[in-house]
């Protein structure tokens, strides 16, 4: 009872502070705005104002400097988060293949280092190449036809208030698309009218764990053939535990007697996932965020709905249309939340993964990045020195965290794969 | 400061998954001061609670940045 009642009323206070802080946001938001007006009145149309207003602030002698602008901590935590055409191991730079399809010259294969970035840089290519420039790390194509195709040295890229990329040739602008993805333009980027098929950091962090999983488990796999009826040994016994925890905690209670058929595809999820999260959290190595990339998570989620639902049976089906011994009015609202969960659960196996890999390097980014607000640029000496000692303990106690969460998620991931495939294979019980 | 009505969005959706994760959290020690022989299956179930509970967070989560 007084449970129920210190929830309730936390819940009423917070909503009442919250809309408080929304009407006092709400109010200053007014009066900026017409601040603004008062100041352009004479501008003929708002929206055209914004527009030439913001495009006036935006000029290419922000590309020689770049470095000197304000640290900015979110741009800078997407963009170590995000993907590259570079891979970094330490201060050294490594070329990676990039494979780029555009829809009017076709396919083009070539190495990055044509871009020609710096040692230490952050992947600003100093040279388009084909129309394709290098902006930290990821590649975007110029929209003008007219941008030459050879490669040409570029004064740099200017980024917008929206992160649209500008690259400066010459005195002249000229507007890149987006980055392509395929996590449908949630964090930027998106559909384009190029699509990158490169081996990027991700990928080439993807190939490297794959072949290092692949070389132990074939390995311990061997060992048992070899060893038969002997003490495990080596990788063998260190393997052995985290399989018997998967098959014993996992596999055999959600799934019953059928385990075995979906033990291969609940270990490749748990161990892939596991050395990824690892794999990600090694300082100063790449720093390939895989499993924090929402593409990735995407991928893994689509196999797991599509594993539940091809292996679902009549039974499973029939609770999701017409769930038995319940009234026909209150199947028609029971019904379509029925059909959305089929949906919904694998997007939530998606968004889990990402957001909780994400949200880990961020916070480390972000603790790192207090050195550069406290030092302001680098002028304060006592700030920065003050703030690395503290952000450096903290750094530490949050890598403890992830490593902790690089194992949760790994196995919440295969724990809930595992138990939406048990819900579909169930026997009735009658 | 951006998007202000997004991140309350933002906030109300932690604090009610904070909530609910507190709630499975506390549960879970109860029930594991009671019986410590069976820690390994309450574990395994909190976790999984937990996880569930969360995913109703980061689909508001989502949606915040989807709208904003």
């Amino acid at each position: 009872m007084s449970t129920s009642f210190k929830l309730i009323s936390t819940f009423i206070a917070t909503v009442v502070l919250s809309l408080s802080a929304f009407a006092h946001d709400h109010n200053h938001d007014q009066g900026q705005d017409h601040h603004n007006y008062n100041e352009k009145a004479d501008a003929a149309a708002h929206v055209d104002d914004l527009i030439s207003h913001e495009d006036d602030h935006l000029s290419c002698d922000l590309a020689d400097n770049h470095g000197h602008e304000e640290f900015d901590p979110g741009n800078t935590a997407f963009h170590h988060i995000g993907d590259a055409n570079v891979y970094s191991i330490g201060p050294w730079q490594f070329p990676l293949p990039c494979i780029l399809y555009n829809t009017k010259s076709g396919l083009d294969l070539f190495l990055s280092n044509k871009f020609g970035f710096d040692f230490m840089g952050h992947g600003d290519g100093h040279y388009a190449y084909k129309g394709y420039v290098l902006d930290a790390g990821t590649i975007r194509l110029v929209q003008d036809p007219n941008f030459p195709k050879e490669k040409t040295e570029i004064k740099g890229i200017v980024h917008d208030s929206l992160d649209r990329a500008y690259v400066c040739l010459g005195d002249q602008m000229y507007p890149t698309y987006n980055k392509s993805t395929a996590d449908f333009g949630v964090f930027g980027g998106g559909i384009t009218p190029f699509f990158d098929f490169s081996i990027t950091k991700n990928v080439f962090a993807m190939i490297l764990v794959v072949l290092f999983l692949s070389w132990v488990m074939i390995g311990a796999a061997k060992a048992y053939k070899k060893r038969q009826g002997l003490a495990p040994k080596g990788t063998q016994s260190f393997i052995e535990v985290i399989f018997a925890f998967i098959q014993d905690e996992v596999a055999k209670p959600f799934l019953g007697k059928h385990y075995m058929k979906y033990l291969p595809f609940l270990m490749a999820l748990f161990f892939f996932i596991l050395g990824l999260n690892l794999f990600g959290q090694i300082p100063f190595f790449g720093g390939a965020n895989v499993t924090g990339n929402l593409a990735v998570t995407m991928v893994l989620a689509i196999l797991a709905f599509f594993v539940t639902n091809l292996s679902g049976n009549k039974h499973y089906w029939g609770h999701i249309f017409a769930m038995p011994g319940v009234p026909k009015p209150v199947l028609t609202i029971l019904t379509p939340v029925e059909f959305l969960g089929v949906f919904i659960k694998p997007i939530t196996l998606m968004l889990r993964l990402f957001a909780n890999i994400t949200a880990g390097h961020m916070v480390v980014i972000i603790f790192v990045s207090l050195i550069f607000m406290f030092s302001n640029n680098g002028t304060s000496y006592i700030g920065g020195y003050g703030t690395a000692i503290v952000s450096t303990a903290l750094t530490l106690f949050m890598m403890a965290i992830e490593l902790l969460v690089a194992f949760i998620q790994a196995f919440v991931f295969t724990i809930l794969t595992a138990s939406y495939i048990g819900a579909a294979i169930e026997e009735p019980h009658h | 400061m951006g998007g202000s009505i997004v991140a309350i969005g933002m906030g109300l959706a932690v604090i009610g998954a904070g909530i609910g994760i507190g709630q499975v959290g506390s549960k879970a020690m109860e029930a594991i001061a009671r019986q410590p022989e069976a820690v390994g299956d309450i574990r395994s179930n909190m976790i999984l609670m937990a996880a569930l509970v969360e995913g109703a967070a980061l689909i508001a989560i989502v949606m915040a940045f989807l709208v904003r």
